[in-house]
């Protein structure tokens, strides 16, 4: 265990029953095992965007940048990007990183810049109160689509094995166990993690019943077989019933961004006499 | 005489900027300061560029309504640039492509001849040119080899051809001084933001500052400087403040369109307090507008860009020495103070071409990187007297350090209390106010030509050469506020001492300036505009304050 308590003295406004207070467990168990296996705790950073999910850089006590909305993967890399020793954690919101900001998670798959990605996935916009998201199911009634939408849910899975994500996998607030697993596995994973955390919203899409009757735990399956991960992955559309595959669905190995960065930069680090050249060679 | 004015003109795809830079490299090897104006619409091939080197004893950065030298390698420069041609001016041309009175060489047939290709028609011009003007060919013969990396000797076999084929009608005498290094000003902004200690640039490409994004990606083959190109300009910004929170000292760089995306992350820089410095280069808007030409139309935009009240460093340098200076200054600030730093510049500077004596020994060191050591009881927005807190980067041993986007504690922990709200709004003022004795202490406002003039003209930004010009054959007084906020009033009412008339010169239409000045109790006797995207030339400004101060 870790000296430091992983939880700050900030006052809890999650809704009783709400899905974060799973994940942000399931993210201190990833931490602690972290710190075991001999990560240092200064090390490791949270990059949250805007929305429920976000407070949970006011809840732990550890390095944090509370982004805005939509905006924690350019933030995310950056980090990464500086200081390749760091271990970044993001979480993001469905409305945050599916709509909003879904051009940086297209990009960051394409990179393979070596961060964690975990997405609360509640299907509807909890802070500002019951709108649709991209993952909202066809006819979804919110605040405002009070008709239903007239727009069908896209599926982020099949967009990140789309993008070139080397690390694709779902999980569940309903299944505790399997989500800390995939977490940690997330984190150790050498590229882009992400996991796509379908999370109950008590208050505006409490979806419990439908996840404990659909999802089910992969097994067989060869998560470095791609046409097998793209298949699992439609198996359920986000929009008809269907069985849920939850569990890591595809896994490569690929050169990450910062590798690629550290191979490709230059060694002189006095500045003045790059400048001399410079100004030498303009002469 | 000490003063000469070529353009070379052609179509793009031609290269006019590199065969302008090597004419502007003959006249540095002779000991002239140069300034290189180049002029291209935004396509790739095709339409008409060209490009006016003015080469003199002393440094200009203005183009005059005359030119001693044509070289036209289309039929366009001849027929477009009529107006600037005088008795006495030359015209070189290419023979197979234009008709026109003059010395005539057929490119085409000495490239094939040679067996070279087409672009090399440039050499072949250049070498024409050095004769015409009465260059000797070993100048010629070093400028080439310094300044042309491939195939140097079959371009000097054409240069040679044309330089055969052309006759003297001219001569440029050496001035005796040794050459100065010649930079654009986005190169100048690059080498300052450098030396300011720059780790990181991130930029989406955009006129005018895409050369800034090249000229930094070259650096980065051999400087350890991380240089990347996101998705869109919210991800730079982003990017931009992820690398400033682990502490890598960071620079964008964008036009108006791009940092209309990035107003958002700008705004989050005003509150989570992570430096970043964004070069902002104007052009000719609203909107597209005309990409390639220049406008000085977002002063305003500059100083309220993002939501809710921040302090912020805006600096508009005006030419490339200044631009060197203000940009490692603008660094320096940006992470002394925490504060976004933007370098207000525009087209004409940022592609212009200038000679620079190396600024940077007498630029001031007003920023070190502090001890970074970790601290359990840490507090990343501490409460301090000067509103500045302490700034530590991931890992620090022990240290928890949280930056936030929502009003937040001193712990960076987020908060609606009323108390905390006011107290940060205050802490950030006092910041803003420590920023303002800071700047004060930097020459924010240059002051030129005649000291004690009655009549001064006022500007910003690149039209400083121009007027300082002007001034000195009118016998007037230059005011060019450098920093534009914090506004540095009381230096800007010294440098105004005395003046009696005050007229102030901008590239757009509202009189933005203007506008900011009056908010300081600071009128402006008469105003003079431009807003054709084209800078002023020297004798156009010549007539406009005349017909001012008549």
């Amino acid at each position: 265990m870790t000296a430091r308590n992983l939880v700050t003295g900030a006052q809890n406004t999650w809704c009783p029953g709400c899905g974060n207070f799973v994940i942000q467990f399931a993210i201190k168990f990833a931490i602690e095992e972290l710190v075991r296996e001999g990560v240092e705790l200064d090390r490791i950073v949270l990059v949250t965007g805007i929305g429920c999910h976000a407070k949970m850089a006011d809840y732990l006590n550890i390095n944090s940048f509370y982004s805005i909305h939509g905006r924690t993967l350019p933030a995310a890399t950056a980090i990464k990007m500086a200081n390749p020793d760091l271990v970044v954690l993001v979480c993001a919101g469905d409305g945050d990183c599916y709509a909003e900001g879904l051009d940086h998670l297209v990009f960051t798959a394409k990179r393979n810049s070596d961060i964690t990605l975990i997405v609360h996935n509640n299907r509807v916009y909890g802070l500002t109160t019951g709108q649709y998201t991209p993952t909202s199911p066809l006819g979804f009634r919110g605040r405002s689509t009070p008709e239903g939408t007239i727009e069908g849910p896209f599926n982020p899975l099949r967009i990140m094995l789309s993008s070139g994500a080397t690390f694709v996998a779902r999980a569940c607030t309903r299944k505790k166990d399997l989500l800390r697993e995939v977490i940690l596995e997330g984190i150790h994973h050498r590229g882009f993690s992400f996991i796509d955390v379908l999370q109950v919203c008590a208050s505006y899409f409490n979806l419990s019943d439908f996840y404990d009757r659909s999802v089910y735990e992969i097994e067989d399956h060869d998560p470095g077989d791609y046409d097998a991960a793209y298949k699992k992955a439609g198996e359920w559309d986000y929009d008809q019933d269907a069985r849920i595959a939850l569990g890591v669905l595809y896994r490569a190995d690929r050169d990450t961004l910062e590798e690629r960065l550290a191979a490709h930069r230059g060694s002189e680090k006095e500045r003045h006499s790059t400048i001399r050249k410079i100004l030498e060679e303009r002469s | 005489m000490e003063e000469f004015s070529i353009l070379i003109g052609g179509k793009a795809g031609d290269g006019i900027n590199s065969a302008g830079m090597m004419i502007a490299h003959l006249f540095n090897r002779l000991g002239y300061r140069i300034y290189m104006y180049f002029d291209y619409p935004s396509l790739i091939k095709g339409g008409h560029n060209y490009a006016i080197v003015r080469a003199s004893r002393e440094q200009t950065s203005a183009c005059r309504d005359r030119v001693d030298l044509i070289l036209a390698l289309n039929q366009e420069t001849v027929d477009l640039h009529r107006n600037l041609s005088r008795q006495g001016t030359t015209l070189l041309f290419d023979s197979s492509r234009v008709k026109a009175e003059g010395i005539g060489v057929n490119l085409p047939d000495i490239l094939k001849e040679e067996d070279a290709p087409p672009v090399m028609g440039n050499s072949c011009i250049i070498g024409a040119f050095a004769h015409a003007a009465g260059i000797e060919w070993p100048v010629l013969e070093n400028v080439f080899s310094r300044q042309i990396p491939k195939a140097l000797p079959l371009n000097l076999r054409i240069a040679r051809r044309g330089y055969d084929a052309a006759r003297e009608c001219c001569t440029i005498p050496a001035l005796g001084n040794p050459p100065l290094p010649v930079l654009s000003g986005n190169e100048a902004i690059g080498l300052g933001l450098l030396h300011g200690g720059l780790d990181a640039f991130v930029a989406y490409p955009m006129t005018p500052t895409s050369n800034l994004l090249h000229f930094m990606a070259e650096i980065a083959k051999s400087h350890d400087l991380v240089v990347f190109h996101p998705e869109n300009e919210i991800a730079v910004i982003m990017m931009a403040l992820g690398l400033g929170y682990a502490g890598k000292k960071t620079a964008v760089g964008t036009s108006g369109g791009g940092f209309c995306l990035m107003t958002e992350g700008l705004s989050l820089s005003g509150m989570n307090e992570v430096p970043v410095v964004v070069v902002m280069g104007q052009r000719a808007g609203p909107s597209t507008g005309m990409p390639t030409y220049t406008a000085q139309s977002d002063l305003h935009f500059v100083l309220h860009a993002g939501q809710g009240e921040f302090p912020r460093f805006v600096a508009a340098p005006g030419d490339a020495e200044q631009a060197f200076i203000w940009s490692s200054l603008a660094l320096q600030i940006s992470w002394k103070y925490q504060v976004p730093s933007l370098i207000l510049c525009d087209k004409t500077l940022c592609e212009g071409f200038f000679s620079v004596v190396d600024p940077s020994p007498g630029i001031p060191q007003i920023y070190q990187n502090p001890p970074h050591e970790g601290n359990p009881g840490y507090l990343r927005y501490s409460m301090t007297e000067d509103g500045v807190s302490e700034m530590l980067h991931p890992p620090a041993a022990d240290t928890v350090i949280k930056v936030n986007s929502y009003t937040h504690d001193e712990a960076g922990i987020s908060t609606e209390r009323a108390d905390m709200a006011a107290m940060m709004t205050e802490k950030r003022r006092r910041k803003g106010a420590s920023l303002a004795i800071g700047v004060d202490n930097l020459n924010p406002v240059a002051a030129g030509g005649v000291a004690d003039a009655d009549l001064a003209l006022l500007c910003w930004g690149s039209t400083v050469g121009v007027c300082r010009e002007l001034a000195a054959k009118m016998d007037l007084r230059v005011v060019q506020p450098i920093v534009l906020a914090p506004f540095p009033r009381d230096r800007v009412k010294a440098a105004l001492q005395g003046v009696k008339r005050l007229i102030a010169v901008e590239e757009n239409s509202d009189g933005q300036l203007a506008m900011l000045f009056a908010r300081f109790g600071i009128s402006i006797d008469q105003h003079i505009r431009k807003y054709d995207g084209r800078p002023f030339s020297y004798e156009e400004l010549e007539a406009r304050v005349r017909e001012a101060s008549a």
